[in-house]
């Protein structure tokens, strides 16, 4: 069974030219996501629930201080980025990147032969990726485009569960995939998501700041990250309860 | 990074068809017209003097024309490629008179010239290609090839440049009104040629020239490529990929001279730099002159630079005499590998390297698709992959 564990982890982001030093984002999170189990985090803006996708993805920017993160017990952390995903881990990015003059079939296919390690066979290959964008309501035309380039912000998200349904991970961590989308892309992404999660024994960490996605992705359990923690758990009974009462409870309190 | 983009300010200017500006020197067949140069001056302050072979100084110390090079034909059907002394009038008929030292004495140390025609009236799918091979770096040569594209021809002419030489050179294309002419120039020296190529084409009416530029080999290799019209709407594209490894020098001067109403021109360079000392230069003159109303012009160039230790100097001009005009742009950009792009590639387990590779290709790629001749498309590729793998 595929398990991510995350065990007191502190990070610190790098401001950079703002010349701040290091300042500390995540100040101590726990979470233990087993395969077959949908964890939702949510929380107001700045709490650092992007901050924790990134680090678990390994972004140069976010230095660990303290803490441990493992998959499977391999230890994450010491983990190169392509390592980490070749290990079963997978980020859907709120801004995915764009990268001009590589198309998205070349993309597709470089990215699948570097995770299953040998070169998928041509004739199925064409024809899941042709079946993947059916799926997702993706126009053919999409394959010959630059990965990103040009893409609407709708586009761009069904395009990360798309790769989500082809490179299928042990566990993936969605960054508020829901943000900037009308309401029947979030259904089609919402779709992907759950066909995923019906493979069974994968792990998925859906972090977003809206209870929107959760009426088409039900969590087995949910999060509410405040201040760099986690100030509150339950079930998804506790995102109804947001969706009422905003986060003004925990703000005020940390307050 | 720093990026420059926009229109120009057009403005009216009144001023007479003589251009008094440095970025347009008037020009002479006269070597002594052309003093040797001290690298102070403007045309010539990025380029590493010492390392031309002599090539800008006298012929008591640096003789030109003693040097050997092997040059294989592939013609294709319908075009004639033929071999004419150095007084035929087919010499110069682009409108080009020296600009530089260099260029002057390439222009007298020559005894013979290679002229390539095609056909009037005729599209020929098959592109004609010249190797020229250089077998010694003990003494210099010059060279010169005349492209003549008849009225309402089409056509592809390659130049390829191999091997290790000293070489000065002119390639001029006269396109005849209607013509279409692709005339693609690789630089695929070895390590240490050295290259001052002059290439100049006269663009005729209604006639359209697509210029490539490929530099990777060479020690030093300086090319100046410039354009001027001979009647009303007239095209022009030129578009040049390089890769500077460490050590190597790669300059490019553009020059298009809108000198016929109703003309476009587009300018697109692309370049890597990888490797301690790798230096590219990129220098885009445009002037508009004051008869060229109604016509369009963009340039561009675009670095990426993949290692420390490099320097890219990238200089766009405009001159602009009328406010007529349909449009006028530049953009320069220097960037180093977008971080970002590679952290997305690797999010989806792609090796560093790998990413690189497709940042790299992706960068290249627009430019590559748009040279339309399959064969030095599938070099480039090749080529590319090979300088990749010194760096990464």
């Amino acid at each position: 069974m595929a398990t991510l564990e995350i065990r007191d982890l502190h990070v610190t982001v790098d401001t950079g030219s703002q010349g701040e030093g290091p300042k500390e984002i995540l100040k101590g999170v726990d979470l233990t996501i087993d395969g077959g189990q949908t964890h939702a985090i949510m929380g107001p803006n700045g709490s650092g629930k992007s901050t924790l996708a990134y680090s678990i993805a390994g972004h140069p920017k976010y230095t660990v201080t303290r803490g441990s993160v493992t998959l499977d017990g391999a230890d994450v952390l010491a983990m190169k980025v392509d390592e980490r995903a070749r290990a079963g881990l997978f980020l859907a990015m709120q801004y995915p990147v764009e990268v001009p003059g590589v198309s998205v079939s070349n993309f597709l296919r470089t990215a699948k032969t570097a995770i299953d390690g040998d070169a998928p066979k041509l004739r199925t290959w064409v024809k899941d990726v042709g079946s993947a964008m059916e799926r997702m309501k993706m126009d053919p035309a999409f394959a010959q485009r630059s990965v990103n380039e040009g893409f609407s912000g709708g586009e761009k998200k069904r395009h990360e569960i798309l790769q989500l349904e082809l490179l299928d991970p042990k566990v993936a961590v969605l960054d508020e995939t829901d943000s900037g989308l009308d309401i029947d892309a979030l259904k089609i992404v919402s779709e992907g998501v759950n066909r995923f999660r019906e493979k069974g024994d994968r792990g998925v960490l859906l972090i977003t700041h809206y209870t929107r996605i959760l009426r088409y992705i039900t969590p087995d359990f949910v999060h509410v990250f405040v201040d760099g923690r986690i100030a509150e758990e339950g079930g998804p009974e506790l995102a109804e309860r947001l969706e009422a009462e905003g986060y003004d409870r925990f703000l005020r309190a940390n307050a | 990074m720093t990026v420059t983009d926009g229109p120009a300010v057009a403005r009216a200017l009144e001023t007479s068809d003589k251009v008094a500006s440095h970025l347009h020197p008037e020009g002479s067949f006269d070597v002594d017209a052309h003093p040797v140069p001290t690298g102070r001056e403007e045309i010539w302050r990025f380029t590493p003097l010492k390392r031309l072979h002599g090539l800008h100084t006298d012929d008591a110390t640096a003789p030109l024309g003693t040097g050997t090079t092997e040059v294989d034909v592939r013609v294709a059907p319908g075009v004639r490629v033929e071999t004419v002394s150095a007084d035929d009038p087919v010499r110069g008929s682009s409108g080009y008179v020296p600009t530089d030292r260099v260029s002057a004495r390439a222009w007298a140390a020559v005894d013979k010239a290679t002229v390539v025609t095609l056909p009037g009236d005729r599209v020929v799918d098959e592109a004609t290609v010249l190797t020229l091979r250089g077998t010694s770096m003990d003494s210099a040569s010059a060279g010169h090839v005349v492209v003549v594209a008849e009225p309402h021809s089409k056509g592809t002419v390659v130049l390829r440049f191999e091997g290790s030489a000293v070489l000065a050179d002119h390639v001029e294309a006269v396109v005849g009104a209607g013509a279409q002419l692709t005339l693609v120039s690789v630089q695929d020296w070895a390590d240490d040629a050295v290259h001052h190529t002059t290439q100049h084409a006269q663009v005729g009416r209604d006639a359209s020239l697509r210029h490539v530029a490929v530099s990777f080999g060479g020690d030093v290799v300086r090319m100046s490529t410039s354009v001027a019209y001979d009647g009303p709407g007239g095209q022009v594209e030129m578009m040049g990929l390089y890769f500077a490894d460490a050590g190597q020098h790669l300059e490019h001067r553009l020059f298009v001279d809108h000198n016929e109403p109703r003309t476009r021109s587009h300018v697109d360079y692309k370049g890597a730099l990888q490797g301690q000392g790798a230096h590219a230069v990129w220098i885009g003159d445009v002037l508009i002159r004051k008869v060229a109303e109604g016509i369009e012009t963009y340039e561009s160039n675009r670095n990426l630079v993949l290692t420390d230790g490099c320097q890219a100097d990238s200089v766009p001009n405009l001159e602009i005499e009328t406010g007529e005009i349909e449009g006028a742009g530049h953009a320069s950009t220097t960037g180093r590998f977008d971080d970002e792009q590679l952290f997305y590639l690797q999010s989806r387990g792609i090796h560093e390297d790998e990413a690189r590779r497709l940042v790299v290709h992706g960068f290249f790629a627009d430019i590559i698709r748009r040279i339309g001749v399959p064969v030095i498309e599938e070099h480039l590729l090749e080529t590319l992959e090979t300088e990749l793998e010194k760096n990464v």
